[in-house]
């Protein structure tokens, strides 16, 4: 993303809302800039900003005008007065800041808007997470403060050691270099993102094995991280066997996305066991 | 991703809050499973405004209160800040998730009750307290078959702000909301600078997807007013 400074009048309504807060009013140049390390392409300031398309040599005369009297307008937070955000051509590798972070924009790997895949959303179709097994999201970086992929790899290594099976279909997956290590290609390792979610898939029994091993990485990155748990429910839509295990580990479990299973099954649908790689 | 899944606040918090979505199921090769989907999907959410949810959205074009490509100057002397459920479902031009938001159990068990009668073939999954997704099911007659737990934040929270900012911004799952607006919205409120309803329509101008809770965040806001965490 860039500001134009022919446009850009320094209002500075745009650096109240990136949410990584890598917009600021340069004090030399007094424009709105950003800081591009900071910056995670989410276009947030493009996407929710509303425009105006004022003369910017207009808006700053009033603007100084005012602001010599001590008078100061108070315009509606969410404007940019004179459209001054462009988006710019991204190469690699800060393409990928874009696609880990601006949700409108599908993933190429997996066609869908977003950082991760459908997940349980669709488990009443795809059966990807069956009955005694749990189906882990792991999202670093969530919420606001982001991550870089060195820290996202801290984390997959250490699952891949314990032998767990990454999401074939995460678009996370898709950047490993070595699957089978969590080891994710090296010219990104910089690179910031709004978040990331690493998939995996357990049996129920090692749900406790993977909590620890989350908190244990949480302890030597500096973000911080999101754990989603989706399992399937019995017959008469209760779950009477994952819970129990997260309150024992102390959560305490407050809010839930709820599949109410009326997807209907076709018979192209994709069997569960085949979307798990972990080589 | 897990966009409505992770919100900040305990069960009570979330008694105004619940989000009912619906999606079609790709295939390995990309291709949605069964008919097109995208007729069912407007028929979703037009089946929705009869319940009068606080907000309906697609991750592609966003939720009923959206920011202006070309704003009229006057409006920053009187800014529309109403919702326009018409133009999310005229512009659902391509297969994506359709989300419904209500601020109250009583319109989300009607509306679940009546998308099960519809029998749309969507995935269909509604996001609040775990309670309260229970309730709505049971009211609808139909068993769970699949729940995605949050366990909450974690690791170094100590870079999250105040539970009231929080609750703010985690209500755009995608983290289109930044804390910062998040806080300026509740300072603007204190010194009544803005209403509640219009700091709300602001922060769900940034939600890229319309699950935003305009409701829950007017709340949140008058409660912010009166003693701010």
């Amino acid at each position: 993303m860039q500001i134009n400074p022919k446009k850009c009048v320094a209002c500075g309504n745009c650096t109240y809302v990136c949410p990584m807060g890598a917009i600021y009013i340069d004090p030399v140049k007094k424009r709105a800039t950003i800081n591009r390390d900071e910056c995670v392409e989410c276009y947030a300031c493009f996407n929710g900003l509303s425009q105006e398309h004022l003369p910017p040599t207009v808006v700053r005369t009033v603007r100084k005008v005012f602001a010599a009297m001590r008078i100061r307008f108070e315009p509606e937070p969410d404007v940019c007065p004179t459209g001054a955000f462009e988006p710019d051509e991204l190469k690699w590798p800060r393409i990928v800041r874009r696609a880990f972070s601006d949700p409108r924009v599908p993933h190429e790997s997996t066609g869908i808007e977003g950082r991760g895949t459908e997940e349980v959303k669709t488990n009443d179709v795809t059966g990807r997470v069956g009955l005694n097994e749990v189906g882990f999201t792991i999202e670093l970086g969530r919420p606001g403060v982001g991550t870089r992929f060195y820290e996202i790899q801290e984390m997959s290594r250490a699952l891949a050691r314990a032998g767990v099976a990454f999401e074939k279909k995460n678009p996370l997956t898709f950047l490993m270099s070595d699957v089978a290590t969590g080891t994710i290609r090296e010219d990104i390792l910089n690179e910031k993102v709004l978040s990331a979610i690493i998939e995996i898939k357990v049996p129920v029994e090692r749900a406790e094995e993977i909590v620890r091993i989350v908190k244990d990485v949480e302890e030597r990155i500096d973000t911080v991280v999101t754990i989603g748990a989706g399992v399937r429910c019995d017959d008469n839509g209760e779950d009477r066997i994952v819970a129990p295990i997260f309150e024992r580990l102390g959560y305490k479990l407050e809010r839930a996305k709820t599949n109410t299973g009326l997807g209907k099954r076709h018979a192209q649908a994709a069997e569960p066991a085949r979307e798990m790689v972990n080589s | 991703m897990t966009n409505t899944l992770h919100r900040f606040g305990d069960a009570e918090s979330f008694h105004d809050d619940f989000i009912v979505f619906a999606m079609a199921c790709k295939d390995g090769t990309g291709k949605y499973l069964g008919p097109d989907p995208l007729p069912d999907l407007k028929k979703f959410l037009q089946m929705a405004l009869e319940f009068k949810p606080v907000n309906i959205g697609d991750p592609r074009h966003g939720g009923a209160i959206r920011p202006s490509r070309s704003m009229n100057p006057l409006a920053h002397w009187k800014r529309d800040n109403a919702p326009d459920f018409q133009a999310v479902i005229d512009g659902l031009t391509v297969v994506t998730t359709c989300a419904a938001v209500f601020d109250n159990v009583d319109a989300a068990e009607k509306f679940l009750a009546k998308v099960r009668a519809a029998d749309l073939g969507l995935s269909v999954n509604i996001s609040t307290s775990v309670d309260g997704a229970d309730q709505c099911c049971h009211f609808a007659g139909i068993p769970r078959h699949s729940v995605g737990y949050s366990l909450g934040f974690e690791g170094k929270t100590e870079k999250i702000p105040n539970t009231q900012v929080t609750m703010l911004s985690t209500m755009c799952g995608h983290g289109m909301i930044s804390h910062s607006l998040a806080k300026k919205m509740i300072d603007f409120v204190k010194e009544n600078r803005r209403t509640p309803a219009a700091a709300a329509a602001v922060l769900s101008r940034f939600c890229s997807c319309g699950v935003f809770n305009p409701a829950r965040a007017k709340r949140i806001l008058e409660e912010a007013r009166l003693h701010t965490e």
